[in-house]
Parts: C-alpha cells; structure tokens; sequence
C-alpha cells in the first residue's frame, strides 16, 4: 500500500541525488519515496523548490497543517488523470437542482446511517440513538432543496454530539460543538480529525478524474476543494469518531495531551502523535468487500466512493453510498 | 513538435485496438481518458522498460516523419513487448493496425510481438485478412467510442487483474 507520511517535528525536506531526505537537526532521514503517496506536515518544515519538483515527479501530495493542527493548504503536482469528458458531467449533475440534491442527499443518509451505527452498541446513548432515529425518518421524505437538507443534517449532528458526553470519559465532556475555535478537548479533537479526513479524502479524489472543486451537499464556492468535504462526511462518523472513542475510552489520550491558548483548546506534540498513529491505523484497517471478494482498507473505501462518483455521473451506475455491513 | 503528436495518436489507437479484443468497457472508458495506473503496473513496467532498452546501434533512428524510432529495428521490423501471451490476438492486431498505418504511408514492414518473460517471440506479416479486420476494428472502435454511456461490466477472467476492476466491482 502506498504510505502516508506524517511530520510532526520541524526540520528540513530535502533531496540530495535521488534521495529525499527529512532532516532533524544533525539527524537525516531517508524518505522511501517510491512507497509514498502523500506527506502530512505539522511541524515547522524547511523546503526548497528543488525537493518540490522531485517530490512532484512521483506524484505525491504535501498536506499542510497548522500549529494548532487545522488545515491550512496542500501542494498538489500536476495532475495526471484528467478526463474532460468527467467534469463535464459531473458539473451537469450540481447545475439540475433534482440530480444535485439526489446527490446532496446520499452523502447525508450514509453520515446519518454511520452516526447510528456508531451509537446502535452503546447502551447509554440509546435514548439519543432513538432521538436521531426520530428525527431523520420525520425529515427526510420533506427536503425540497439543499438548505432543508443542511438543516436536518445540522440537528442530528447536534443530537449526535451530545450523546458523547453518556459514553466518554467525564473529564473530556463538552458543551456543544464549536468548530473555530474549539475550546475544549473533545471539540479539539474532532477538528483535528476532520482536517485529516479533508485531506486524505482530497488525495483520494486527486488520484481519481473527478473534479474536486465540484460539489453537491456543500457549495463549491465554500472551500476550494469542496467534494472533498461533501465525501467526508460519509468518513467523518466512520474513521474519525471511532478513533476518537477508541483513544479516550482507552485513556491513550489523557488531557494532559492538549494545550490551550487564549483562544484555542488542541493538541500537542505527543498528543497529534498518538492520535495519527491510530488514525493511521485504521486507515491502513480492512474489511472484506462482498462485490471485490478482496480486502479493502478504509482508506481504499474512500477511494471506491470516488469510483462509485464517476460511474454514476457517467451514466453507468446511480450512485449508492457507502453504508458500512460489518 | 506535430509528428510527435501524430505518433502518440498511432500508439493510442493502437492500444484502443488492443482493448477492443480484451473488453469493449475498458476500451470507453480509456477513449474518456478514465485511467487508472496501479502501483504494481509501475513496477513492473519500469522492469520491462529497462531489461528491453535495446543499445542504440540496434535500432534506426529515424524512419518516417520522425516517427516510430524507439519501436523499429534495424532488422526493419516494429516491435511491440507484451507481458505474456495470454491476450494474443488482441496483441496481434494491435501489430496489424501499425503495420497497416506503415503500409499507409507505403512502407511495408514485418511485426515482432516479445514475450520477454516467455522468451519467445511472434513475426507478423499484413495479410489481406487482417487488413479487413483492421478497418473493421477501427470502424467497431469509432461505434463504441461515441456512446455516451459505457457498455456494462460484464465478469471475465481477465477482469482480477485489470486496472479497473475495483473501479468496475467496487
Ligand atoms: S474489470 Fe472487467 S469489465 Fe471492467 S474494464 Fe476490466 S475487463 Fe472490463
């Protein structure tokens, strides 16, 4: 499987002759780079554009983070697979409002089925399951557009935070879910984590022919590469809040792991290592696929979801979002 | 910079041949340019590649229109290298349609298919058959190409170790 690199510490990215390098003080490094597909930086790193140009001879995407873990931007070299035919089609399906909002709604449906999932095992949380239960069979048969659509999406989401608090250690309960800036640990985490799915899905529709800038349950003008948030969604329940619930339940993330600022609540150093190890981790996890009789990583359903995109926009299978079996 | 282009254009068509004989889905969705490149097809092409960089003496340089050099010995032949002979006759005319562009362009030549890990090899000659089946294929291609939806996954062997096949099965 072609690796994800993260960079925690600062250094320097370098090549020497055909080696890449991450340099830590006196320390070198080398890179296999043959094996890699992308490479996360969090920590403050040094590059020139002579390391840019071989990094980008093998494909490989930089992702970069801020110092409190957010997204902030990625190198993408010249793409390879792109097929006019594909966007064309995939932009006539956001501009006919029906097929856009057919779209809109498979992405919401699968988050929603996946939250449940993550709750149906959790006795403490089943009056929230039922609340959730409730709420998506009143609403979903009444979305005439995509902002009723959002709006039944951001209730359940809330329910769905809220259930936490019953089955999360009592030190990292939380409020109400704030996006920027999170103020308390839980919220820091699941931001994090959302960064990182963004990203990892990004490299994923990169790979593919689809256009990541065009977007159905979220609006391309809100972020450059907007498809990337609307497939994250589906991800976001799926990868992220189990790796969330595995380290805190585990107590592998303690709060002794976070920091806070005057404005900011997140991870350090230590902290983002342990959550991207297991984040890694279960990326890296498979699953046997029924259909491929294969094993597929959870990092490769995100790519099959992509697949599923482009067959549907050209008309050769409607799209059927994914809806975790096992 | 044009007769480069032109030459892509052979190769291109060449392998859109080739496919028509393996399967006529794969065949739409490469003419979409919906291509998928797996790691192990990299690896193993960059062996090839390297194992069959023939010394330059060995090959003429330039031919025609400053086309096919890397692919025309010195013997006069065009040579393609195929992995293993298991899509033989897709390979064979995908030889054809070269030879019958050569033939085109009134240079007549012989055809050489390498199974470089079967070491052996195959010599193809233009026959008037196989002229017939070209145009027919071109023609077949063309019909195939300009639908706009692909033909429908149909299982076959072939498609566990085709790059598609999570895309198809998935
Ligand atoms: S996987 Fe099978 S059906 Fe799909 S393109 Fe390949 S050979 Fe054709």
């Amino acid at each position: 499987m072609q690796k994800s690199l993260y960079l925690t510490s600062n250094g320097r990215l370098k090549r020497h002759e055909n080696t890449l390098y991450f340099e830590i003080g006196d320390e070198k490094r080398a890179i296999d780079i043959e094996n890699v597909e992308q490479i996360h930086i969090f920590g403050e790193v040094d590059l020139n554009t002579k390391a840019l140009n071989y990094i980008s001879q093998y494909g490989i995407i930089l992702h970069f983070y801020n110092y409190y873990g957010f997204y902030t931007g990625s190198f993408l070299p010249r793409k390879k697979n792109v097929s006019g035919d594909v966007v064309v089609r995939q932009a006539l399906h956001y501009l006919d409002r029906e097929k856009r909002l057919f779209l809109a709604y498979c992405f919401v449906e699968s988050a929603v089925y996946h939250m449940m999932r993550n709750l149906r095992e959790r006795k403490e949380a089943e009056a929230f399951l039922i609340a959730i239960e409730d709420e998506w069979e009143k609403g979903r048969f009444n979305i005439s557009n995509i902002a009723e659509l959002m709006g039944l999406e951001g209730r359940i989401r809330n329910i769905y935070y809220q259930s936490f608090n019953q089955f999360l250690p009592d030190d990292f309960a939380m409020e109400k879910r704030e996006k920027r800036p999170p103020t308390n640990p839980i919220n820091a985490l699941i931001s994090f984590g959302n960064s990182l799915i963004y990203s990892h899905t990004l490299s994923q529709i990169y790979q593919t022919q689809l256009d990541p800038s065009i977007s159905f349950l979220h609006e391309p003008s809100e972020k450059r590469f907007s498809l990337s948030l609307d497939i994250s969604e589906i991800f976001k329940p799926l990868i992220v809040d189990t790796v969330i619930f595995k380290l805190l339940n585990n107590r592998q993330l303690e709060l002794e792991h976070f920091d806070e600022d005057l404005n900011y609540c997140y991870l350090n150093q230590e902290g983002k290592k342990i959550f991207l190890k297991e984040f890694q981790n279960k990326l890296e996890t498979t699953v046997r696929h029924r259909q491929l009789n294969r094993n597929v990583s959870y990092k490769g359903f995100i790519r099959l979801e992509c697949y599923k995109l482009i067959k549907h926009f050209i008309g050769d299978q409607i799209y059927s979002p994914l809806r975790a079996w096992w | 910079m044009e007769d480069i282009q032109e030459f892509s254009e052979i190769k291109f068509q060449g392998i859109k041949i080739n496919y028509l004989y393996i399967c006529k889905r794969k065949l739409w969705l490469f003419s979409k340019n919906i291509t998928f490149e797996s790691t192990s097809d990299k690896v193993l092409l960059g062996k090839v590649l390297h194992e069959y960089s023939y010394p330059k003496e060995n090959t003429k340089e330039v031919l025609i229109d400053n086309l096919i050099m890397i692919d025309i010995l010195s013997d006069g032949s065009i040579r393609e290298v195929k992995y293993s002979s298991k899509m033989k006759e897709a390979d064979i005319m995908q030889v054809m349609y070269y030879l019958y562009y050569l033939k085109q362009k009134g240079i007549q030549k012989q055809g050489i298919i390498n199974y470089p890990k079967e070491k052996r090899k195959e010599v193809l000659k233009l026959t008037p058959e196989y002229e017939e089946k070209v145009k027919q294929a071109l023609k077949e291609i063309e019909e195939i190409t300009t639908k706009s939806i692909p033909p429908p996954a149909q299982k076959q062997k072939i498609c566990k170790s085709c790059a598609y096949f999570e895309f198809c099965w998935g």
